[in-house]
């Protein structure tokens, strides 16, 4: 145990002169940093050792400490310093850390923040979440044990999440007899992999969290090593300050600030660069072009900003300008692509859809994503690149992206505000990956559209009627075809100009080289919409009739068109009605196992919320279905 | 080249989130329980509204048992900042007899702040709610995120957490569903005090040290506030020199004697004290994951 002299702070400038101690730390800097180790590498005793150390530990919160090690704890009657940092109650009766978890400390010269996150496999998904804010990374390694794969697995995600500064703390020390040879073997061991993927440098130290040696002192048990503490070097490595700050000046727009008539200014937070009054600024997607007029703060107005700060700007000319919108150094804007290529971590339980609709968010924009099947997955222990269909759960893939619309982004390593993403699942919410984009695909810029003489208004107008597209959707055997059919026959007495997509009629055609997985569902759904927006650009009422058992897919179409024309036809037969009915026989083959991915056995059909018709074949008959569509879709004109 | 302090880039992030919350959220409101982590979070929020007023509600869940100097620097921030307040509070527990005196710690808080609460977020349909919680208070606090989701019956899933990456933040939301949105989470005790001695920020004078009248009871040092606190045989009120580390209701916070009157004072105290400021709050003892509970059961 250390003495409470080397703690690192002083009590008696506290009890002599508060005064002078506010005012030194007031001036203090800010490191973020993660610890990586495996689940016996003692991560959470050296966690807890600082925060001991630094006293962040109160008396009542040790007294329970000590009765909490008496009860789960590890180290005998001696104190499980682990035990201050597994939170939550479910956690302590596994033993393991099963989340993130962020510690505080706060020594003479720095704050620190500490995302602890477990060294588990399957967690990979929260150690890229605690990498993601941390400029520095602590890897443990076990004295006795080496670099082990899950060294090499957690060095990888820290590169790969773009921390500069790596530290390799070879902990447990004190069971090796403090030996500089094992030190020695391990350091090198750790540079050979380190060069091999990319890490420029590193610090090694080598300590005990249990015992305390070289943590905030250099100890008597390890003569032979000469460099600092772990605190010390903590306290001194240089953050990247210069660096962005002497990047092209972006701000992502959060908010626009407009109190009244005379005020409008655009919120955010710096990403990158100074700006001052006076400066020239471009508003990237748009391109349009200001100059800075203030920098205004509740503080007063401010000469000049930089990265890191929230602050208020206003231009001296009128510019669109709004949330998701970039503001950035005129003369050096980034760049803005609906396609790109990215390096990317999936952390959903529910597997990639390649095709399927996401929302993706990067900076303050959310705009909607589509994933092509990965170029790779990445074997996050050998390093290998594995061919891949999709991603799951921990996964890490490369892959194109293409975005319903531009957006302005840098490459990760540029910068990280500007170049990492997630994306968000239109169904569930859920937040599924993290992306860190490698580079732009200029492609977008090649493919320009085709300006056409005759518009779809024109189309319509010579039809005399308004285009719709009606998105039969229900399950197999609900009654889609014969709806649509009747439909379709009553408009076409009306003199209307019609045609039915029949889910069956295109699988023989234009989708014949689809099959019924998910994904192949999806691409169904897509290209059907594309036809059906096609047709209804050229004036037409489109009819199709499809399961299309997925609303994120049939919102995608939903969004292809102009507001207002896409009627959603809920067919809601329930599955008991239909698989009695059975028309096709198909039901009894899926329940037998001869039909794989059939919608409503054994692959899910997702019910609209708020279809804008909804009819069935139990309460009415077809006809009766058909008609009252008819007067819900009237007049047409 | 120019260094942002470490209080620098906490304000920056706390603004950057009150901002990302107005821009997608519906319908937000903020959790005013007058003491100084939501003094915090106020300054915060005019900080980045400004010069826009704050575009949301205050809402204060009274228990009754407030602490009448709470009451006042209340109405007055309010009044002075031009603010809107809700003030949330359950009759019936208190028609049913429900006090801090004869209820038992768990009920009087599920009763008094817990179900309160949950029926104004429900009755104003509050999409997103900020709260002043840190995740230097409490272990369990510890694993929270910033934006915390809550199901429709306002109950939280510690396992079904979305992580958080960058300073991106997924507000994505089901119909019933709300986030808990927690501003100063990355603020140590340490760092709200040095905030409000460099930013001014006006505090309630509960924190500064003065001759209270007070009772000695459970190990704890409870002030008179009212003529409502019941005495026990024998007990009598004794003027003492004491000041609160944290407020909740007056006749369950612990006071602590002490000579602070200024600023600095207390900092002093604090960084020399050896008990943590939960220390003083009955609400939060028994099992050692009792956070946890509560937490999940819908208390801030």
């Amino acid at each position: 145990m250390d003495t409470p002299s080397s703690s690192f702070r002083t009590d008696a400038l506290i009890a002599k002169d508060i005064d002078a101690y506010l005012d030194a730390h007031q001036h203090k800097s800010l490191l973020r940093f993660i610890t990586c180790g495996s689940v016996d590498d003692g991560k959470s005793t050296l966690i807890g050792r600082l925060l001991y150390d630094s006293k962040m530990i109160f008396e009542d919160q040790l007294a329970a400490l000590e009765s909490d090690s008496i009860k789960h704890g590890t180290q005998g009657a001696e104190i499980d310093f682990a035990l201050l940092v597994d939170g939550l109650a479910a956690e302590r009766e596994q033993g393991i850390t099963i989340d993130v978890a962020y510690r505080f400390f706060t020594t003479e010269k720095r704050k620190f923040i500490v995302a602890d996150t477990p060294g588990h496999e399957q967690y990979t998904r929260n150690m890229v979440t605690g990498a993601s804010t941390a400029d520095l990374a602590v890897i443990l390694v076990d004295a006795r044990k080496g670099v082990l794969q899950q060294t090499r697995r957690h060095s990888y995600l820290v590169h790969l999440l773009g921390i500069r500064h790596v530290v390799l703390a070879v902990n447990k020390m004190d069971l090796v007899g403090y030996d500089q040879g094992v030190f020695d073997r391990i350091v090198a061991d750790y540079r050979a992999f380190a060069t091999s993927i990319g890490i420029a440098g590193f610090t090694a130290l080598p300590i005990s969290g249990f015992k305390g040696d070289n943590i905030t002192a250099a100890s008597a048990n390890t003569p032979w090593y000469e460099g600092p503490s772990l605190i010390h070097h903590l306290e001194t490595v240089e953050l990247d300050t210069a660096a962005a700050q002497g990047a092209p000046f972006r701000m992502p727009v959060q908010w626009v600030n407009r109190p009244n008539l005379d005020f409008r200014g655009f919120a955010g937070q710096i990403a990158s660069g100074t700006i001052r009054p006076g400066d020239a600024v471009r508003i990237v997607p748009s391109g349009k072009t200001s100059t800075v007029k203030t920098i205004s703060t509740f503080d007063g107005d401010l000469d000049e900003a930089v990265a890191g700060q929230s602050v208020t700007i206003t231009l001296a000319d009128e510019v669109d300008c709004s949330r998701g919108d970039l503001i950035a150094a005129a003369g050096d804007p980034p760049q803005a692509s609906d396609q790109f290529c990215a390096t990317f971590v999936w952390m959903d339980e529910a597997a990639l859809k390649p095709g399927r609709g996401y929302w993706l968010k990067i900076g303050t924009q959310t705009v909607t994503a589509t994933v092509q099947p990965p170029k790779y997955e990445i074997d996050v222990n050998s390093l290998e690149h594995l061919a891949a269909r999709t991603l799951t759960l921990n996964a890490i893939g490369v892959a194109e992206f293409a975005t319903d619309r531009p957006i302005a982004f840098e490459p990760y390593e540029a910068n990280r505000q500007l170049g990492g993403f997630i994306l968000i699942d239109k169904f569930t919410n859920a937040t599924v990956a993290a992306g860190m984009i490698a580079f732009s695909l200029r492609r977008a810029d090649n493919v320009h559209w085709q300006p056409v003489a005759i518009t779809r208004e024109d189309h319509a107008g010579m039809k005399n009627q308004t285009p719709r597209v009606l998105w039969f959707t229900g399950l197999s055997g609900s009654g889609k075809s014969t709806i649509a059919n009747e439909v379709e026959k009553q408009l076409f007495l009306m003199n209307r100009h019609t045609f039915l997509l029949d889910g069956d009629n295109v699988r023989h055609g234009l989708n014949r080289d689809l099959g019924f997985t998910e994904t192949d569902r999806i691409e169904n759904i897509r290209r059907v919409g594309e036809v059906a927006k096609l047709m209804a650009d050229a004036g037409l009422i489109v009819l199709t009739a499809f399961i299309s058992p997925f609303r994120a897919e049939r919102e995608m179409v939903r969004k292809m068109l102009p507001e207002g024309e896409f009627i959603e036809i809920f067919v809601d037969t329930p599955l008991e009605v239909v698989e009695a009915r059975d028309v096709k026989g198909l039901y009894k083959k899926a329940r037998e196992g001869k039909l794989k991915n059939f919608t409503g056995i054994d692959s899910p059909y997702e019910p609209p919320e708020y279809p804008e018709i909804r009819v069935n074949t139990v309460d009415m008959t077809a006809a009766e279905a058909a008609r009252y569509i008819i007067d819900r879709i009237l007049p047409l004109k | 080249m120019r260094n942002l302090t470490h209080l620098e880039r906490l304000e920056a992030e706390s603004i950057h989130i009150f901002r990302e919350v107005v821009a997608e959220a519906e319908n937000p409101v903020m959790l005013y329980s007058v003491g100084k982590d939501s003094s915090v979070m106020l300054h915060l929020a005019r900080k980045a509204f400004h010069p826009a007023p704050v575009p949301f509600p205050m809402l204060h869940v009274a228990s009754g048992w407030d602490f009448q100097d709470l009451l006042a620097h209340r109405d007055r921030t309010v009044r002075e900042y031009g603010l809107k307040l809700i003030v949330a509070a359950n009759e019936e527990a208190e028609a049913q007899g429900i006090n801090p005196f004869d209820t038992g710690s768990a009920l009087y808080s599920q009763a008094q702040l817990t179900d309160p609460l949950k029926r104004a977020l429900t009755t104003h349909g509050f999409d997103a709610a900020f709260g002043g919680g840190r995740r230097d208070e409490e272990k369990a606090r510890a694993k929270e995120r910033i934006f915390s989701f809550r199901n429709a019956a306002h109950r939280w899933d510690p396992k079904n957490q979305r992580p958080e990456l960058w300073n991106l933040y997924n507000a994505k939301k089901a119909k019933g569903e709300s986030i808990r949105v927690f501003p100063i989470s990355n603020w140590t005790e340490l760092d709200i005090w040095q905030y409000i001695a460099l930013e001014k920020i006006d505090i309630v004078p509960l924190y500064f040290s003065k001759p209270r009248p007070t009772v000695q009871r459970d190990g704890m040092l409870l002030v008179v506030d009212d003529d409502r606190f019941r005495l026990e045989p024998g007990e009598a009120p004794v003027m003492r020199s004491v000041r609160f580390r944290t407020l909740g209701c007056y006749p369950l916070t612990g006071a602590t004697e002490s000579d602070a009157i200024a600023m600095n004072d207390i900092i002093q105290e604090m960084l020399l004290a050896t008990g943590s400021e939960r220390q003083g709050r009955a609400i939060d003892k028994g099992q050692s994951a009792s956070m946890e509970d509560k937490k999940q059961e819908g208390y801030f």
